[in-house]
């Protein structure tokens, strides 16, 4: 039972970053403009926490307030990723550059970045910074007994702040787009600018909303996929920007479709990680590292299901295509 | 170059201009944020970047062995951008060539062009993917890409770890993390030195690859710009409609172009790997070959000739890169890289604004054969 509890948890600890970041392409792609630079975006949002972090627990602020500490981290992972996502609005929109290739420019720079400043700032070699182990949070925060069972196992093995903030941030996202003015001139933008335009709507400014959205989901996912891996942060978060893009896709650009395909690849990875441990799984004998296999099939089964529904895709109709107020 | 024209009005010359304009900036960037970080060394860090590449016959002999796997990658992403496709695949498609390269190599004991002629098969497979799902499903080629970027990475680490024999660890050596050193398990399959290594000081990189690459390059030129396959390709990528309405099949010529540009990834991870000098690790992320390759071919505007300088300059600054430590991380060439990057996303726009600096306003047109002179005296 302990497994099953484990498997859980750990789930739910890798889609958080999924999700959010996923959610970050939703908003960027869906006012109008491929957001190619979500792993650039995690990388710099989860370089600056990782940081802030860091300085919290030298100065002995983080173990005195850890969860505050946490909270500030993720702010921080916010803003810069917002900041970074600047660059793509600006090339994307003012200069209405080739947004793939401008997407391709932030991830090179963003893990070469990091490296360097990491490098710089802790000393030649030392390319990993270190987590504190006070940002978890744990069943004394609640006044409870520490334990070993099934639900501590369930609820508290991995229980960081990222999680709570990350489902109030869904339906926050989920409000935002389906409930709001501004959620409905977003989506618009995506798909017919030029009406959009025609009946007021400030074209620029809205793919400028939804890219920064992007950065600042996309940021926030980036530390917490820095969390969930746990062995600190090595300027690079193992393609799951990309994993993330996937997502987006698999869950056909909506919220709740988004949230169950993040369950189904987090889930994935969990298995790639234990498929030993975990007895109802297919055994092959004698194959070796099983754990590609899995980690390979949930980009295969997207490939699976773009075929099928590309006919019929929801993808928004102008992403991609930088909006120039002349041409009608 | 009878009748000459303004130099405004030179497309090949603006082109250029434009790419020297993008170096200029990113070596400019890389400079500043040095003396951010480390004003007392970033004087040191930048002269090794520049002058590292030249500074002894072993140094060069590495940038032009690093540099045909990279102008192989880069002539990749530059053809499939000339039929109006962003091949962000090359990584996935240059994983999979060095696979098939080195199952000939030690599975099947084969010589090394019959490897290369494997590396190149598996790279045409992996490239045909992308142009499929686009023609058939018209499903985005970059999704498609990077999605069989990571298919091919986890495929390659699944297939080694099942054939003990491809191991290091099944020819002498003690690490089963890395196929086997060539020089044990199949010395017929190292490409030739072809008597390089003597007029290079006995550097232990150079080999016959940087030839093999450029007569590549040579052959994707003649392709494009003399036979009707390419001009059709061409046309595909300028306008697919126009092209469809005069009878062109654009379908099949996104799939063919998608398999030379997979074959041409693939060859480079051929080349790279069967150099001897470096083994295959199994990785847990997609290598950067093949994402090079999209600079290369940005620098050079997907000319397959400008391909052959600009993939030595991203090679030469890429050697340069690693005599900056231990005062810098060598990724800092990585940051000007990205730069490059940047600054091509918006190619057109600079374009525009050069050739109205140069001559109050522009309209360009024509493009000359022979501007490729100039191009080649301005990188060299």
């Amino acid at each position: 039972m302990n497994i099953l509890a484990n498997i859980i948890s750990l789930t739910i600890v890798f889609a958080v970053p999924l999700m959010l970041v996923a959610l970050g392409g939703m908003y960027s792609e869906r006012s109008g403009v491929i957001n190619l630079a979500l792993e650039g975006i995690m990388v710099i949002g989860a370089l600056c926490a990782c940081f802030t972090l860091q300085s919290f627990d030298k100065s002995g602020f983080g173990p005195a307030h850890p969860q505050l500490s946490m909270f500030l981290a993720m702010i921080i992972a916010a803003v810069t990723g917002m900041v970074f996502s600047l660059l793509l609005a600006f090339a994307a929109i003012n200069l209405k550059a080739d947004q793939t290739i401008g997407g391709t420019a932030l991830n090179t720079f963003a893990p070469a970045f990091a490296v360097v400043v990491t490098w710089a700032v802790q000393g030649q070699g030392l390319t990993t910074i270190q987590i504190p182990s006070w940002i978890r949070i744990t069943q004394e925060n609640f006044g409870l007994e520490p334990g070993n069972g099934f639900w501590d196992m369930l609820l508290f093995k991995y229980f960081y702040l990222t999680t709570p903030v990350a489902i109030v941030l869904f339906f926050a996202a989920w409000i935002l787009m389906y409930k709001t003015r501004f959620g409905l001139r977003l989506r618009a933008c995506g798909e017919h600018p030029q009406a959009a335009d025609s009946v007021g709507i400030n074209v620029y400014r809205m793919r400028y909303a939804g890219v920064l959205i992007s950065g600042f989901l996309a940021g926030i996912g980036g530390l917490a996929y820095t969390i969930a891996v746990g062995s600190g942060f090595s300027s690079s978060v193992g393609g799951y920007g990309f994993l993330a893009l996937a997502v987006m896709i698999f869950g056909n650009w909506k919220p709740v479709q988004i949230l169950g395909s993040a369950v189904f690849f987090a889930l994935f990875k969990v298995i790639a990680a234990y498929n030993q441990s975990i007895p109802f799984l297919p055994k092959f004998e004698g194959m070796k590292d099983q754990s590609s296999l899995y980690q390979m099939l949930p980009y295969i089964v997207t490939m699976i299901v773009l075929i099928f529904t590309s006919k019929h895709s929801q993808a928004p109709k102008a992403e991609g295509i930088p909006y120039d107020k002349g041409s009608r | 170059m009878k009748n000459k024209k303004p130099l405004a009005e030179n497309q090949m010359f603006v082109a250029v201009l434009a790419s020297v304009i993008s170096i200029a900036v990113g070596l400019l960037f890389g400079y500043i944020l040095l003396l951010v970080l480390n004003p007392a060394k970033a004087g040191i860090g930048m002269t090794a970047m520049l002058t590292t590449g030249f500074s002894s016959l072993d140094q060069f002999g590495k940038v032009l062995y690093q540099s045909a796997p990279l102008m192989l990658c880069g002539l990749s992403v530059g053809f499939a951008f000339k039929t109006g496709m962003f091949n962000i695949g090359a990584t996935g498609q240059y994983t999979i060539g060095a696979f098939c390269a080195l199952l000939g190599a030690i599975a099947f004991q084969l010589p090394w062009w019959a490897c290369l002629i494997l590396s190149l098969i598996g790279g045409a497979i992996w490239g045909i993917f992308p142009g499929l799902f686009k023609a058939l499903f018209n499903v985005n080629e970059v999704i498609t890409s990077i999605m069989f970027n990571w298919i091919g990475m986890f495929l390659v680490n699944l297939l080694l770890a099942n054939m003990p024999i491809m191991l290091a660890s099944a020819w002498g050596a003690s690490n089963s993390d890395r196929t086997a050193n060539l020089a044990q398990a199949n010395p017929g399959a190292i490409i030739p030195k072809g008597g390089l290594d003597r007029l290079f000081g006995n550097s232990s990189w150079i080999n016959i690859s940087v030839f093999i690459a450029m007569l590549v390059a040579v052959i994707c030129w003649f392709i494009l710009e003399k036979t009707t396959f390419g001009f059709e390709l061409k046309a595909c990528g300028y306008n697919k409609e126009a092209a469809k309405y005069v009878g062109i099949n654009a379908n099949r010529n996104i799939v063919s172009s998608m398999i030379i540009a997979g074959a041409l990834s693939g060859l480079g991870g051929g080349l790279y790997y069967l150099a001897g000098t470096i083994q295959y690790v199994l990785e847990k992320k997609t290598l950067a070959m093949g994402f090079n390759g999209i600079p290369v071919a940005l620098l050079a505007n997907s000319n397959p000739i400008g391909t052959i300088f600009s993939s030595l300059f991203i090679s030469y600054i890429q050697v340069g890169g690693s005599a900056m430590q231990p005062n810098f991380s060598s990724e800092s060439t990585d940051i000007i890289i990205a730069v490059i990057i940047y600054l091509a996303a918006f190619a057109l726009l600079m374009k525009g604004v050069i050739t109205k600096v140069l001559k109050g306003k522009g309209s360009t047109t024509q493009n000359a054969d022979s501007a490729a002179e100039a191009e080649k005296e301005e990188k060299a």
